[in-house]
């Protein structure tokens, strides 16, 4: 049983001890349990669901009906509908893993249609022997799974603005899914053609209608990139890369080249669009970031954020995620006064490296207005910095890679609104 | 002790395991060099990748006109894709002002970029004298070069961008 001890708070705002999730006999005063009735006519109750058969076996199978507004929320160019980008519903998600037709999207010119029968893929460059490798041959090399998440470069690029944009957290945070990818190390790929010693860089290409590509360093290559065939535990869908993926675990989203069909090995970048104009980030000093490869750590609160409507005064939990591309987070604290006093939140097992880690902490809502924050912290002990340090470091136009605090302004009428604070 | 020093031993026997050469089915077909080249379209900085053919701004605001104009605004200033020319201002201004004059590196990758990926509605539609045509009209639209000069495979990687040394590897 909780003992008053344990409800004291651990720091303003209402935080609660994450550990007294753990404790049994707690009750919510949002979700309470209604006693079911008995029915008269029989010795035992039977909810409506009970009464008859239930439908038949289906092949595939589809969320309940009653879930069919946790979609992406997609944004196409006026003129080019397959030019532009969908977004993961992270406020509507709990775990860490993003079912596959919710991964958020980012095409430059639609989802290509690839037969993999006929979907080939060429090593060559500095290489003793350009190879060519089919879908099915790929199939038989020695597989590794990995759970990564992929997070757009691009991503809560809207928060640089001057004003906080008022929608749903994954509308503007939700360029970021979490998978089980799982395919060939790149490595076996390329000493199989082996690699010439002057080769530094590896230009990817994809197979789509604007022939993506992007230069990568060999290092990262020969490090942990791997050649995705499977998305959680099934071959990766269209608008993910099918038939062929590239993942390089913990770097831009833009890395992570889909419908993979050329890797070139050169000694230097080849300069692509996505690398130059954009993907690149302008500084204050008219100077601009290039390969600025690593997703930086992030933490958002997706439970309560704004849509969210608290009803009840009572104790709610505090449910995010938080991911680093430069390994495993390690701490995440939240604050529910704006920033001023901090408490550390419960991590779920396993943290993984390069992963969304799902994070809670109890909290008592009384009613007040607060601030709710969360700061993550990773194991190379980089702080996710507030957004005026973000903005004193980079300004506000490099567009890409914003990982500041989030916070949520919670009102007195349990509205929920962005603020930046 | 005893297990100490096993732990050690185990170590010792797993670490050459690991970096060892995995086994693989060896499934890479051998392709020919023609194949390759047909394959690769990648265009550096210096020119390599370069097909032959040529071309000025003056063909190339005709190209412009039949197949970017509806998408990217008269003389590249911008419509429902980006603003291609025509900067106001600069790169420290609020808000800055990112066009191909003011802020791509190198000429190369326009001639790049448009081959592989514009126009974005039939990206399969230009010949290579039409994109040294549409390069050069718009480095010509930025103030770049001429109106007559002419690109090739030659003068392209010899356009000497405004904002060439606009960036700073982070990776190094
Ligand atoms: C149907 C509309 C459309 C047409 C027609 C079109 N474009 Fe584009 N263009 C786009 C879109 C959309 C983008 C952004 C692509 C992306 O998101 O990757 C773009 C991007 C570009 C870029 C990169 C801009 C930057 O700042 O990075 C260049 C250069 C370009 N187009 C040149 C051309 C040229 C040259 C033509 C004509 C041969 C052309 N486009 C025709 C829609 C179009």
């Amino acid at each position: 049983m909780t003992t008053e001890n344990e409800l004291k708070p651990v720091a303003e705002g209402g935080l609660l001890d994450r550990r007294l999730f753990l404790k049994k006999g707690l009750t919510f005063s949002a979700a309470v349990l209604s006693a079911d009735v008995l029915a008269e006519s029989s010795d035992i109750y039977r909810p409506e669901s009970s009464k008859k058969a239930g439908d038949p076996f289906s092949n595939y199978g589809l969320p309940s009906e009653y879930e069919r507004k946790t979609i992406r929320w997609t944004m196409g160019n006026s003129m080019a509908d397959g030019n532009g980008v969908s977004w993961t519903p992270l406020q509507d998600l709990e775990g860490t893993i993003t079912p596959n037709g919710l991964h958020f999207e980012r095409h430059h010119n639609g989802v290509p249609d690839i037969n993999p029968k006929e979907h080939q893929l060429l090593i060559h460059g500095l290489v003793d022997k350009s190879l060519m490798f089919e879908v099915d041959d790929l199939l038989r090399y020695p597989m590794t799974s990995l759970l990564c998440f992929i997070e757009c470069g691009g991503n809560s690029n809207a928060a640089w603005r001057s004003e906080p944009i008022q929608t749903k957290l994954g509308y503007f945070h939700g360029m970021a899914s979490c998978s089980e990818w799982t395919g060939v190390p790149l490595r076996l790929l390329l000493n199989e053609a082996k690699i010439k010693g002057r080769a530094k860089w590896l230009v990817a290409e994809g197979a789509d209608a604007s022939l993506m590509n992007v230069s990568l360093p060999l290092e990262k290559a020969l490090d942990d990139c791997f050649i995705a065939l499977y998305q959680n535990g099934e071959r990766i869908r269209p608008e993910n890369g099918y038939p062929l993926r590239l993942i390089v675990p913990g770097w831009e989203g833009v890395t992570n080249v889909k419908w993979l069909r050329r890797l070139h090995l050169t000694n230097r970048p080849v300069m692509a669009r996505n690398e130059t104009s954009k993907y690149t980030e302008l500084m204050p000093s008219g100077k601009a970031r290039q390969f600025s490869f690593e997703m930086e750590a992030k933490s958002l609160i997706t439970n309560p954020s704004f849509g969210h409507k608290l009803d009840k005064q009572g104790l709610y939990q505090i449910s995010g995620l938080a991911w680093s591309g430069r390994g495993k987070i390690k701490k995440v604290e939240v604050s529910a006064d704006g920033g001023n006093t901090w408490a550390e939140a419960a991590l779920q097992e396993p943290v993984l490296s390069k992963c969304f880690t799902r994070f809670r902490i109890p909290w008592q809502w009384n009613g007040q207005t607060v601030v709710l924050k969360s700061r993550a912290i990773d194991e190379t002990a980089y702080v996710q910095p507030e957004r005026e340090e973000l903005i004193k470091q980079r300004g506000q136009h490099g567009y890409f890679h914003y990982n500041a605090i989030v916070s949520w302004k919670v009102d007195a009428n349990g509205e929920i609104s962005h603020v930046y604070a | 002790m005893f297990m100490r020093n096993s732990l050690i031993c185990l170590s010792l026997l797993f670490v050459p395991v690991l970096h060892a050469e995995e086994k693989t089915p060896l499934l890479g077909k051998p392709v020919s060099k023609a194949l390759v080249e047909k394959w690769n379209g990648d265009i550096f900085p210096d020119g390599e990748g370069l097909p032959a053919g040529k071309g000025t701004a003056t063909y190339g605001k005709k190209v412009y006109q039949q197949y970017c104009l509806s998408c990217h605004g008269v003389d590249g200033t911008g419509d429902s894709a980006d603003e291609l020319a025509g900067a106001k201002h600069g790169l420290t201004d609020n808000p800055p002002d990112k066009t191909i004059g003011t802020y791509w590196p190198y000429a190369t990758t326009i001639f790049d970029f448009t081959r592989r990926a514009m126009p974005l509605n039939n990206p399969d539609v230009l010949s290579n004298n039409q994109l040294y045509a549409v390069t050069a009209y718009l480095l010509y639209l930025n103030g770049i070069i001429g109106e007559n000069d002419i690109m090739n495979a030659q003068t392209l990687p010899k356009v000497k961008m405004p904002n060439r040394d606009g960036f700073v590897n982070q990776y190094q």
